[in-house]
């Protein structure tokens, strides 16, 4: 069966949903990112659905999972590209995707998760257990 | 209409189609003034003609059946293009209610057909004229359609104020239509244009009725989805007083008073420093 | 009642697993395509599609949906059609309010695919199954 591919990009985790989520596909993504984050000390998660031309609650129940377990984890997720009829029909189908954070492109969640990042710093009694990776 | 005179109209209408199509086509020249070039006309009315001859020769004269398919769409035609081309709803009946008379001149003399297969054939045209002004009247419908469809577009511009700043001033009454419009152009040019910020300036809009004032906060909501932050500048008083009474939660949305309020926030946020300077006084 | 006319073939498609859901969510978007649906309607229909396909598939036990054109004489429009023959749904008010559920969902399945359609109306018999039948118009 297909995987969907994770790619690192420094300290962040980059996943471009290309093709129609199958569930099991949509699974097996929620564990490999949950490892990944794991293995790589990533701190942050970007995942580009410009490809996606639905969500269901489903799939919005998978970003909201993915975001949360990310967040235990200690990364951040932002989910980037939402088109705009998605987001019409997002709305009127009333998912709430409470913890998600999210930015128009790639580019401008990169920079998100930065200013995010430099946030925390900044505010010393949330980064003492933080193991840093170098940044 | 019956079998057997359907086809005895049918004979004769073969036997002095020349005739009936010149009188025909002589009728509706004059109520078009010219609109139509002569040839045009002559070709248009020889292809309806041959089409109700054939229909006729099939032994029957029901528009609902499968064979006069072609006749329906061929008046259907017609009747779109003189509504486009600007003619009056008895201007296009004519056209075809004319050949009546037409057909009474050139083939009363007609031994073959009686006075009961002229009201038949009467009726029959009455059918065709009806449809005829059926599919005018829908083809006008859908003209206005279209316009008042980019009579909104043209009135609807998302113009981008600053890199990352898009802004859509909107004017006149808001109705369903076309808030759901302003929404779709707007969220389309935050992904085109890779703004974090949009203002919706409704200065220019004298009411808003529940139903609008929904579509802006879902407006709203969707641009958060996306990942960018609506910000709603020039609610009028009036408008303020609406939202409240109709108890419209605005929560979280950002309002400000006018669009250069709303810029300075957007361009704050934005970390976009704009230096203060004297003014230097005007050049003369 | 909903008042509309098939104008074309009706397609198909068994729901017995969640590969099933991918394919309803294709056939439903070809014939939106095929009926020239604006892009937001295609999504909201696609989207309204995909909840209830899953509904048949979680709650009917499986199934089958029906995706055919149809007009109403002034529009043309798309009408699903779900069909299971599960345990029914018990109080149908329950079903249709935000958040109700079942099956550990986010319970937006029904309400939420109402919202986005046009015409929406739900046939069950507890222990004999539910149909849900809805249109999405062209604007």
């Amino acid at each position: 069966m297909d995987r969907i591919p994770v790619l690192t990009l420094g300290d962040v985790l980059l996943v471009s949903i290309q093709v129609d989520l199958e569930d099991q596909l949509a699974l097996r993504l929620q564990e490999d990112l949950a490892d990944r984050i794991v293995s790589t000390g990533a701190h942050g998660v970007i995942i580009d659905i410009t490809g996606l031309d639905i969500v269901d609650s489903f799939v919005g129940r998978m970003l909201a999972t993915i975001a949360a377990v990310s967040k235990v984890l200690d990364a951040e997720t932002f989910v980037v590209g939402m088109r705009p009829a998605v987001a019409i029909t997002l709305v009127e189908l009333g998912l709430p995707l409470r913890g998600i954070r999210t930015a128009l492109n790639v580019e401008l969640g990169l920079a998100a998760l930065r200013a995010a990042r430099a946030a925390e710093y900044a505010e010393p009694e949330e980064s003492d257990d933080d193991e840093s990776v170098a940044t | 209409m019956e079998t057997n005179t359907a086809l005895r109209l049918a004979a004769v209408l073969a036997d002095r189609q020349d005739a009936v199509v010149e009188a025909w086509s002589d009728a509706v020249r004059e109520t078009l003034r010219g609109r139509l070039t002569r040839a045009e006309l002559d070709r248009q009315l020889a292809d309806l003609y041959t089409l109700l001859r054939t229909l006729l020769e099939s032994g029957s004269s029901s528009l609902g059946r499968p064979d006069a398919a072609d006749l329906r769409s061929m008046l259907s035609d017609l009747s779109h293009a003189r509504a486009r081309q600007g003619f009056s709803v008895s201007e296009t009946a004519i056209s075809v209610f004319a050949l009546k008379a037409a057909f009474y001149r050139a083939a009363g003399d007609d031994d073959h057909v009686s006075k009961a297969d002229f009201a038949a054939f009467s009726l029959f045209i009455d059918d065709l004229g009806l449809h005829t002004v059926e599919t005018y009247v829908a083809a006008r419908d859908s003209i206005i359609t279209e316009q008042s469809q980019q009579l909104m577009e043209l009135s609807t511009p998302v113009v981008k104020l600053w890199d990352g700043v898009v802004a859509v001033p909107l004017i006149g009454t808001l109705d369903s239509a076309r808030s759901q419009i302003v929404m779709e152009r707007l969220l389309q040019a935050l992904v085109d244009t890779g703004s974090p910020y949009a203002i919706l300036d409704i200065t220019g809009v004298p009411a808003v009725d529940t139903q609008v004032a929904q579509h802006i906060l879902k407006t709203v909501v969707a641009a958060q989805l996306m990942g960018a932050q609506c910000i709603i500048s020039g609610i009028r008083p009036q408008i303020a007083q609406t939202i409240v009474s109709l108890g419209i939660e605005f929560g979280e949305i950002v309002t400000k008073a006018n669009l250069s309020d709303a810029l300075q926030y957007a361009l704050r946020s934005l970390g976009t420093d704009i230096g203060k300077r004297a003014p230097r006084g005007a050049v003369i | 009642m909903i008042n509309a006319e098939p104008t074309g073939e009706t397609r198909r498609q068994g729901i017995g697993g969640d590969d099933d859901v991918v394919r309803v969510r294709q056939l439903v978007r070809a014939a939106a395509v095929a009926t020239k649906l604006s892009l937001v309607d295609q999504t909201k229909l696609v989207t309204a599609a995909s909840e209830l396909a899953r509904n048949t598939l979680i709650h009917g036990g499986g199934g089958y949906a029906e995706v055919i054109p149809v007009t109403n004489g002034r529009r043309n429009g798309i009408l699903i059609v779900f069909v299971d023959d599960g345990p029914g749904i018990v109080d149908l008010d329950l079903a249709f309010t935000d958040g109700y559920t079942t099956a550990g969902g986010l319970g937006l399945g029904l309400s939420g695919a109402r919202r986005l359609m046009d015409e929406f109306r739900v046939e069950t018999t507890p222990g004999e199954g539910t149909t849900v039948s809805a249109v999405k118009w062209e604007r």
